[in-house]
This record gives C-alpha cells, sequence and structure tokens, in this order.
C-alpha cells in the first residue's frame, strides 16, 4: 500500500515538473529563435522587454490571451475550436517516454528520470506523431477559408510522406539496439553513440523530422509568401498560441529524439547526465534555427520527389546493408 | 551554375558547396556586431532637405511670407492645405486663416516647390504624433515659426520688385483695376 502512493507520487510531481519546464522552455524558445534568427540577419531581435528582450514571451502570452477570439462565419465549429489542442497535446504527450537523466533513488528505490519507460515507447512516438497531423488537417478544413484549407491539404500530404522515412530511418537503431524502448536504447549506446554506425540514418531522420514538424525549408503548410499563413490562417489568440506552442514542443521533442536515438541520450563523459541532454538538445535546436536562417523553402514536387525518390530508398538500402553487416558480423 | 531543363548543372557536389557556403555565411554573421540603429535611444541626423512637418516661415524683416496665392492648396496632391485670402491696408496679401492637416499629409513636398514666396517649407522634425486624429490639424499660429527656414536673407517683395506709390489704377497707362467680384466686361 504505501510502496504504491510512493510510487504514485513520484510520477505525479515528474509529470509536474516535465510539464512546466515543457511549457516553460518551449516559451523562451520563441525568444531563443526570434534573437538567433535576428543574429543571423545582423539585427538584434527583440530587445525592449527586459534585459535583452529577456521578458519578450511573457508580453507574448500577454498579447495573445487578451486578443479576440475570433471564428469564421460557417466554421466547423466543434473542430474548429478542438484543433489547436490536437496539436498542443499530442506533442506534450511525446515527451512521456523519453529518458531525460540518469536515475536515482529515493528511498531505497529507483527512480528513472523518464515519465514512463514504455516497452513500445518508438510505436507510441509513431502514434502521436501521426496524430499531429489531425491538428493542421482538421484545423485547415474547419476554417472554412481557401487558404487554410491549401495549407491543410499540403500539411496533410507532407507529414504522412515524411512519417515513412522517419520510421524507416529508426529500423537500423531498432536492430541495433533490440528493443523499442527508448531508455533500452539509450542504455545500448552505453560504449559508442549510433551516430557512429548509422550517420546515414541520422541524416534521413534530421531531414523528416525537420519535415514532420514543418520547419523551413519544408514548411509548405504554412508559406506566408503563398498562403498567408497556411492552416492557421484564421486562428487568433490563444488558439494561434497553442499551434505555436505545439511548434516548439515539437522541436524540443525532436531534438531531444534526435539526442536519444543518435547521440546516446543523457551519456556522455565529465558533465552530468542532465547536463549533456540539455546539450544535445539544444546542439539540435541550434542547427534548426540555423537552418531556418539559411535555406529557401522547397518546392512542393521537389518536397514530393525528396521523400519519395530519395529519402525512401535510401532509407530502405540503410536498412538492408545494416541488416547483412550485423549478420556478417556476428 | 546554369539552368537547363529546370536543373542546375554541376550535380550534388556543387550543390551541396553551395549549401555550406549559405551555412558558414550565416555562422559568420552570428558573430557580427548587429547594424540595427536603435532609434528612441540614437537618433541619426536627417539630412536638412528631409520632408516631414511643415511650417510656415518669416521675412528677415518678420513678415509672414505667405501671400495667400494658394498655389501650395491647388497642388497638393491629397488636398491638405486651406486657407482664405485677405488684404493688408498696404496692399499686401496675407492669409487670415492658414489650414495643414497633417492627418492626411504625405510629405511631397509639393507645396514647398509651388510656393513662390519661399513661404511653405518642409522639415526634418517627423517626431510629432498625436493621440487624438484631430489633434494633427495645424492652424496658422501652430505653422508660423520665428525665422525664415532654408533661405532667411530671402525677401519676396524685395527681390521681384515693391509696387509704385499711388493706388491702383492711376499709374501711366494702367487700366483701372478688375472688378473681380463681377464677370461682366
Amino acid at each position: 500500500m504505501e510502496i504504491w502512493i510512493i510510487g504514485f507520487i513520484l510520477l505525479l510531481i515528474k509529470l509536474i515538473v516535465v510539464l512546466g519546464v515543457l511549457l516553460l522552455i518551449a516559451g523562451w524558445m520563441v525568444w531563443v529563435e526570434r534573437k538567433l534568427l535576428g543574429r543571423f540577419q545582423v539585427r538584434f531581435g527583440p530587445n525592449r522587454a527586459g534585459k535583452f528582450g529577456f521578458l519578450q514571451p511573457v508580453a507574448d502570452i500577454i498579447k495573445l490571451l487578451t486578443k479576440e477570439d475570433t471564428m469564421p462565419g460557417e466554421a466547423d465549429r466543434w473542430i474548429f475550436l478542438l484543433a489547436p489542442a490536437i496539436i498542443a497535446i499530442t506533442t506534450l504527450l511525446l515527451f512521456a517516454v523519453i529518458p531525460f537523466g540518469e536515475g536515482f533513488a529515493i528511498f531505497g528505490r529507483p527512480v528513472p528520470l523518464v515519465v514512463t519507460d514504455f516497452n513500445v515507447g518508438i510505436l507510441y512516438v509513431f502514434a502521436l506523431l501521426s496524430l499531429g497531423v489531425y491538428g493542421v488537417a482538421l484545423g485547415g478544413w474547419a476554417s472554412n477559408s481557401k487558404y487554410s484549407l491549401l495549407g491543410a491539404i499540403r500539411g496533410a500530404a507532407q507529414m504522412i510522406s515524411y512519417e515513412i522515412p522517419l520510421a524507416l530511418s529508426l529500423v537500423p537503431v531498432i536492430m541495433l539496439a533490440g528493443s523499442f524502448s527508448l531508455v533500452d536504447i539509450v542504455n545500448a549506446q552505453a560504449r559508442y553513440p549510433f551516430i557512429v554506425v548509422q550517420p546515414i540514418s541520422f541524416a534521413l531522420f534530421f531531414i523528416s523530422a525537420a519535415a514532420e514538424i514543418k520547419r523551413i525549408p519544408f514548411d509548405l503548410p504554412e508559406a506566408e509568401n503563398e498562403l498567408v499563413a497556411g492552416y492557421h490562417t484564421e486562428y487568433s489568440g490563444m488558439r494561434f498560441g497553442l499551434y505555436f506552442l505545439g511548434e516548439y514542443i515539437s522541436l524540443i521533442v525532436l531534438g531531444s529524439l534526435v539526442a536519444v536515438f543518435f547521440w546516446g541520450g543523457w551519456r556522455g563523459p565529465f558533465l552530468p547526465p542532465m547536463v549533456w541532454f540539455i546539450v544535445k538538445v539544444g546542439i539540435v535546436i541550434f542547427f534548426m534555427i540555423w537552418m531556418r536562417g539559411t535555406l529557401p523553402r522547397l518546392r512542393y514536387d521537389q518536397l514530393m520527389s525528396l521523400g519519395w525518390k530519395v529519402l525512401i530508398p535510401i532509407a530502405l538500402l540503410n536498412i538492408v546493408v545494416t541488416g547483412a553487416l550485423m549478420r556478417i558480423g556476428r | 551554375m546554369k539552368l537547363q531543363d529546370g536543373k542546375a548543372s554541376g550535380g550534388p557536389w556543387e550543390g551541396l558547396k553551395a549549401l555550406a557556403l549559405g551555412f558558414a555565411t550565416l555562422c559568420r554573421h552570428l558573430f557580427r556586431y548587429p547594424v540595427t540603429e536603435q532609434y528612441p535611444e540614437y537618433k541619426r541626423v536627417l539630412p536638412a532637405r528631409s520632408r516631414a512637418r511643415i511650417v510656415l516661415t518669416r521675412d528677415p524683416d518678420g513678415d509672414e511670407r505667405c501671400v495667400a496665392c494658394y498655389l501650395c492648396s491647388a497642388v497638393c496632391p491629397v488636398s491638405c492645405i486651406s486657407m482664405q485670402s485677405a488684404e493688408r491696408e498696404d496692399g499686401r496679401r496675407y492669409p487670415r486663416w492658414f489650414r495643414i492637416n497633417f492627418a492626411r499629409c504625405i510629405y511631397c513636398g509639393f507645396c514647398e516647390e509651388a510656393c513662390p514666396t519661399l513661404a511653405i517649407q518642409l522639415t526634418p522634425d517627423f517626431e510629432f504624433c498625436k493621440d487624438d486624429i484631430l489633434k494633427l490639424v495645424y492652424e496658422k499660429e501652430d505653422l508660423l515659426v520665428e525665422h525664415g527656414g532654408k533661405n532667411r536673407d530671402y525677401n519676396f517683395y524685395r527681390h521681384a520688385g515693391v509696387s509704385m506709390v499711388g493706388d491702383k489704377g492711376t499709374h501711366l497707362n494702367e487700366q483701372p483695376p478688375v472688378d473681380i467680384k463681377s464677370n461682366l466686361p
């Protein structure tokens, strides 16, 4: 009885801490991105609210919360209201299976630093990533606007296309680790991170991940210059904010996934595990922002041919070669 | 790289090199100090001829230069200048009232170009926004300044000649003045 209560309380504390930290970081990710983009373009970026513009997210949140929540006439009311929540919730749930540090012990009980060690963690990740498509597709559809609908169609097509190379690029990792659990995958990288043996897999995963979270150069669903704002054209106030929250949380989540699958998760010399994890996620996020500053947007047919004609064949070939090498090496 | 049939020649290595170049350029920019001028703290000195708030200037003698010829009002593309002409006892014209609606003004400077007496001039002062749009309607007393603006020594009457002594129509070979209130011959 007592053990059960302690476990439950520990889980609750972990949940609250992870959720709070994640939301807080996601808020300040906006600041980090704007600041970095500014410096990349030889500007200052936000620097008015607080020192170095550090309170900019607070100002943004106040603005978003106090704005009028508009809805277009003839919009599909309930779907329109719920769609932003789908994106935010699915991306938040994704973090549940990501191990972010070495476990420690309280009252003689081991406390792993992961919300839940799911034995089919990768499948859970893919399931939630696929659900994210609904937020885009339904939000665009329900808005009753041609820009939103075009953005949603593009988004759905893009995300479904890139989910395949995303999943295929992880098959060699699963083969090497011999497990679907993210904790086991991190433990399997105790000797060396998987990027050493799977650089192609890593590149495929990185590109597909960027497309999956609709970052430049794959931001066709929101393509400002053509589609106003794509699938969230008609959203305002906090619902618009939820889309953005989802976008930045998924940036953090995909940074964590890259770290977990290819860079050995929280493992690393000298520094404490948690610091290593944060550093690795930070590098991924920095590179994503760097990419956003550098690259132009792909054309729709280029996007599709890159996904279907380049990434998927390479991913399949990579699986075969990895399997063959593992067979020989055994 | 030449574009042939929509495909860049040079192959994937050429493309990768171009990509790396782009990333390197941004990386260099990250360590450069931003070129932005921080406006309210740092105010750049504007050229004397930059066009903003309009003023009505005065002669070196202190008389107002405006002779209410309506040329500025006529040339104004947004019709933001209006006035009412009047005549002094010595025959010199002046505007009884003069009004510029700065909410409408586009600061094109046509009025300054049209003005024969250099009375109306644009100044570099652009910081005069108001919390009420009606406060942007400037009357003559708001527009008049105590100096000659860009050309302080200029005096239209001294430059173009002053009218001779005697009333209108009394000089040699001069026709009697036209009654502008009537269109009869």
